[in-house]
């Protein structure tokens, strides 16, 4: 087992230092670079640049270095903690994204706990109440959350809550403690606010995973080992629960692996629709402003959840499922 | 299946008055119905799959017929009707009995001076009759030029179904028109990701080896990717809109490239398949009788993994429409001055405006059912294609 974490840790880091690569190659991919937009926006503002002042800029972002020398001078920083500056910000990305990556991450992590733990007892109790008006119901709950992007339930939401309870939504925290410094006040108000992109972008993956759950628990049901498990007298709870639902989680948990990037690019939307500080919106903007280090950076960091997660699913399936050789 | 009958045929031969069974259930008849015939049999059957292939088709043809439909053309910009609310139907007519045929009231505008925002009052007194094939705006229907409109008001005056946009458009028209786009985008890249995963997942199943190492990373590396940042970036690198390259061009390009990441899903699936008939016995025989490998992909993988494979292309363009809302709801995809579900979603972008004018949120409900009977029809046919279920 040990090994087999080792060697799967290994792999992962063959990944990233691939996707290290290529992500660096799609971050630069488009025409033109911050520098053209920074001039221009100078040139708006009435003062004449000078090509002194161009070579300096052209210098200090280090945009004269063929694209291979800045990789490097980037991912060795990188790998000692040192993101290199934002071009937008004038600030050290690593200020810049620590906040909002511990947002995502909650966020993240929280909407898949809630649809976990929603989709589970949801997909179990209409697998075993097959074809029954409960049944029918929650499968067309469970279209419909297919059915309809989490960034429209977000807009819907936010119109309802005003037109029906005046109240506005979005945001993550009421305007007094927006700039006040952390106490226990502005981390209820915070709780107050985070749990509606929570629950909007569980909406989505719940119905998903209990569709999953469904179809699984069905097929393992009519497998011969739960008959015997039946017919030697066990109770209903214990067939379904201890023999049956262990089985079915096994797609499951694979899902789990390579369900965040997913989560986190539907998060992205929703947060920009709901003006949520996290990194999907900024690291949205870095790339379409060509800040090429912030943008990087983000693109590692939501590279390397990624990847984690598919690790720790492996894992998981690994120890849920004894059958999984380690060779 | 065909090993099953064979015994049964010799039997035949040697019994002179063979006794059938007969049954009701055509399912049951396995013997005489090819595998496509049994999907069939079993599609039909399924009311709620029933119902999302003929939703589609009449979403289809609705659509496409878009510009017909509607009373309005979808770029006519009424300036009297700047986010006018959608007209009241009425069914009393001017004699005050109820008649079949709806009515609609009149309406003026006036600029409050005060909020500088246009008030519409109706004339309750004025009622005016829908009627159908009406003269209207001049329009292209299916390359047609006509200005005869399914059904309108008669004499210039105008009627909006689900009300107008910011520029006094007609919303209605739009949600049609803009279906025309939102419906058929994807589906080339969804057929140019299901080629390259099964030509991919079937390879490296049947191969295994290094190809099937060097695909199981590339896998990983493209699962890893979050998708949005790959669409911002691929967005931004393409080059800007002109007469020769439209922003249809554009959009067509981006789902190419996305198509490029997209078939991972259905190659792994394939690749599980293909590696248990690696070792059927089938495979085996054929082995022995000397066929190639190609002959072998071409003649028994393929053929068993394809209903597998338009499973996956059916449940794979919801995905691609919902996709293409998101992107163009951000700004990346289908850019105005051309019209598609997520483009018109835009314009709702602002709480603010939305709360005043609830119908800007109309394409939403375009997008649901849309989706939601396209995933009906893919859920029927992944159960159709079991030979398990029922």
């Amino acid at each position: 087992m040990i090994n087999y974490i080792f060697r799967r840790i290994g792999y992962m880091m063959v990944t990233l230092a691939i996707i290290a690569v290529l992500g660096y190659l799609i971050v630069e991919l488009p025409p033109g670079s911050y520098l053209e937009f920074e001039i221009a926006r100078l040139r708006q503002q009435g003062g004449n640049v000078s090509q002194d002042q161009i070579k300096a800029l052209e210098i200090r972002y280090g945009l004269n270095d063929p694209t291979y020398v800045r990789f490097f001078k980037w991912i060795t920083g990188f790998v000692r903690g040192d993101f290199g500056e934002s071009f937008q910000y004038r600030q050290e990305v690593k200020d810049l994204i620590g906040q909002r990556l511990a947002f995502t991450i909650s966020i993240s992590v929280f909407s898949l706990l809630l649809a976990w733990g929603i989709a589970v007892p949801v997909g179990v109790y209409s697998a075993t109440h097959r074809n029954t008006i409960p049944d029918y119901i929650i499968t067309v709950i469970q279209f419909l959350g297919l059915s309809i992007p989490s960034f429209l339930v977000a807009l819907v939401l936010m119109v309802v809550a005003q037109r029906v309870f005046g109240q506005q939504v979005g945001g993550l925290f009421s305007d007094e403690f927006q700039n006040a410094p952390w106490s226990f006040a502005r981390f209820i108000d915070l709780l107050k606010h985070l749990w509606i992109p929570i629950v909007v972008i569980a909406f989505g993956s719940t119905a998903g995973l209990s569709r999953i759950m469904r179809a699984n628990l069905l097929d393992v049901l009519g497998m011969q080992y739960v008959q015997t498990a039946r017919s030697k007298g066990l109770k209903e709870n214990k067939v379904i629960w201890k023999h049956a639902v262990k089985n079915a989680m096994h797609p499951l948990i694979m899902i789990l692996g390579g369900s965040l990037p997913g989560i986190i690019s539907g998060e992205t939307v929703v947060a920009i629709v709901m003006n949520i500080p996290t990194v999907g919106p900024m690291y949205f903007n870095a790339q379409l402003n060509q800040d090429l280090y912030l943008a990087a950076t983000f693109l590692m960091f939501l590279s390397i959840l990624g990847v984690l997660g598919n690790l720790l699913a492996d894992i998981a399936l690994a120890w849920v499922d004894p059958r999984i050789r380690f060779e | 299946m065909t090993e099953s009958v064979n015994p049964e045929a010799q039997m035949n031969e040697v019994n002179p008055e063979p006794q059938y069974e007969v049954f009701d259930d055509p399912v049951s008849d396995v013997g005489d119905l090819s595998q496509w015939q049994l999907m069939r049999i079993r599609f039909s059957k399924n009311k709620l799959a029933m119902l999302g292939l003929w939703g589609m088709i009449v979403i289809y043809i609705i659509v496409f017929l878009g510009e017909f439909i509607a009373p309005n053309w979808y770029q006519y910009q009424n300036g009297d009707y700047i986010f006018g609310p959608p007209s009241k139907i009425t069914f009393i007519g001017p004699d005050g009995r109820f008649s079949l045929r709806p009515y609609v009231f009149a309406t003026t505008t006036q600029l409050n001076q005060e909020t500088f925002k246009f008030e519409f009052t109706e004339d309750r007194t004025k009622k005016i009759p829908v009627k159908f094939f009406v003269q209207g705006d001049p329009v292209s229907v299916l390359g047609f030029k006509t200005n005869l409109h399914l059904f309108g008001l008669e004499g210039g005056q105008r009627f909006y179904v689900m009300g107008a946009d910011g520029l006094g458009r007609d919303m209605f028209a739009r949600i049609l028109v803009g279906g025309q786009i939102s419906t058929t985008v994807g589906l080339i890249g969804v057929a140019m990701s299901i080629m390259l995963g099964a030509v991919l997942g079937t390879a490296s199943g049947y191969f295994g080896g290094i190809v099937d190492d060097m695909m199981q990373r590339a896998i990983e590396v493209l699962g890893a990717f979050p998708q949005i940042p790959l669409w911002a970036a691929l967005a931004s690198a393409l080059p800007p809109i002109s007469k020769d390259f439209t922003v249809v061009h554009r959009y067509f390009l981006i789902t190419l490239v996305l198509s490029v990441v997209s078939w991972t899903g259905l190659a792994r699936q394939l690749r599980a398949k293909v590696m248990s008939y690696r070792n059927a016995d089938f495979t085996q025989a054929a082995l022995a009788a000397g066929s190639t490998d190609w002959r072998i992909v071409l003649t028994h993988m393929i053929p068993n993994g394809a209903s597998h494979i338009i499973v996956i292309g059916a449940l794979s363009i919801p995905g691609m429409i919902l996709g293409e809302t998101s992107l163009s709801f951000l700004g990346l995809g289908i850019l105005p001055p051309a019209v598609s579900w997520g483009a018109l979603l835009r314009d709702a972008q602002q709480v603010s405006v939305v709360v005043q004018h609830p119908w800007l949120l109309i394409p939403a409900a375009a997008v649901l059912i849309t989706v939601l009977l396209f995933s009906l029809l893919g859920d029927g046919l992944r159960d159709a294609v079991d030979p398990y279920s029922i």
